[in-house]
C-alpha cells in the first residue's frame, strides 16, 4: 500500500484514506461569463496529462478532509512531496534530477 | 409505558439505541456497545478556540492526531479546525457552544454516531483486521485519535488506554463495524 504524506496530519498514512482530485494549479478566471468558449475549453477540459512529473490535488477525504498538494511522477506512480493548499509550486523538487 | 398505552389508547414506540445489549468477546478482546452520548461536530478558526475551550471546560487540541479529556468529556482533534466532542456525563456541548459570540459552528450529531469499545490484549490487531493505520502504541498512543477507513466504512478512532479502544462510526454502519470486529476478535490473538 502506497503511504501518502498529508502535510495537514503531518504524517504518512495509508492511501486507503485518500481520494484524487484532479490536476493542481489550475485558476478559474475571475469573470468566467466574459470569456470566450475557446478560453474556456481550457480551462474546463484541457489537461496535461504528462508522462513523469505531475501536480495534483488530493483530498485526505477519510482523515482530516483537507485538499492539499502533490506532485506525483506518473511512470513510477511515486509521490515526490505534498504541500498545503494554496502554497507556490515548488520550484525545486527533492531527489528530481531535471 | 403498557399502563400509559392502556389509559390513552395510544400505543408508543419504543425507541431502542442502534447496537442496544450486543456484546462480543474472544479469547483476547471484548466489544461493548458503548452507552449513549452526547456529541457534537465543531468547527471554528484559530481565533474562536480561546472562548470555545472556555465555554466547554477543556482545552481543544492543535495537534494532529491528538485529543483531550476533561470530566467525562472529550475532545477529539479530526482536521485542522474540525474537532469531535463527546459528553458521556449528562452535560449538554451544544448548549454550552451556543454561548460563545465568536464565530464556530456546532452540530449535535448525538444520534448520528455509535461508539463500540474495544478492549483487551488483542484490541489492537482486531483493529487492524480493517483499519489500514499503524496502530502499535508508538504510532498510536494512548490518547491519539484519527478519523479513519474500518473495512468500508469511514470510523473515528481513539486510543483510551493501551489495551482500549473507541470506535465511533455511524449508527446505520454499526451493525457492519460490529460484525465485523467480532469475527476479527475471534482470530486475534494477544
Amino acid at each position: 500500500m502506497l503511504l501518502i504524506r498529508c502535510p495537514y496530519c503531518e504524517e504518512e498514512r495509508p492511501e486507503l484514506e485518500f481520494r484524487n482530485a484532479g490536476e493542481a494549479h489550475i485558476a478559474r478566471p475571475t469573470d468566467i461569463a466574459a470569456i470566450s468558449d475557446d478560453d474556456f475549453e481550457k480551462f474546463f477540459f484541457i489537461r496535461q496529462n504528462p508522462k513523469g512529473i505531475i501536480y495534483e490535488r488530493w483530498r485526505h477525504v477519510h482523515g482530516c478532509a483537507r485538499f492539499f498538494n502533490a506532485v506525483r511522477d506518473t511512470v513510477s506512480d511515486k509521490f515526490v512531496m505534498t504541500y498545503k493548499a494554496g502554497e507556490p509550486k515548488p520550484s525545486k523538487l527533492p531527489g528530481v534530477s531535471k | 409505558m403498557a399502563k400509559a398505552a392502556q389509559k390513552t389508547g395510544i400505543v408508543q414506540a419504543e425507541r431502542h439505541p442502534a447496537l442496544a445489549g450486543r456484546n462480543a468477546s474472544a479469547a483476547h478482546v471484548a466489544l461493548t456497545a458503548l452507552d449513549p452520548a452526547e456529541r457534537i461536530s465543531l468547527r471554528a478558526p484559530e481565533a474562536s478556540l480561546a472562548a470555545l475551550s472556555k465555554a466547554l471546560g477543556l482545552t481543544l487540541p492543535k495537534k494532529p492526531k491528538t485529543s483531550a479529556s476533561k470530566g467525562g468529556r472529550l475532545a477529539l482533534w479530526l482536521g485542522p479546525d474540525e474537532w469531535l466532542v463527546i459528553d458521556e456525563a449528562g452535560g449538554d456541548p451544544l448548549a454550552d457552544c451556543a454561548k460563545v459570540k465568536q464565530l464556530h459552528s456546532a452540530v449535535g450529531i448525538s444520534h448520528r454516531n455509535v461508539a463500540i469499545g474495544v478492549t483487551g490484549p488483542g484490541a489492537e490487531a482486531t483493529l487492524s483486521a480493517g483499519c489500514p493505520q499503524d496502530l502499535s502504541l508508538a504510532g498510536f498512543p494512548v490518547g491519539a485519535c484519527s478519523r479513519t477507513i474500518f473495512g468500508k466504512v469511514e470510523i473515528v478512532l481513539h486510543r483510551t488506554a493501551e489495551d482500549a479502544f473507541r470506535v465511533e462510526c455511524w449508527r446505520s454502519f454499526s451493525d457492519y463495524v460490529f460484525t465485523f470486529l467480532s469475527e476479527a476478535a475471534r482470530d486475534a490473538a494477544a
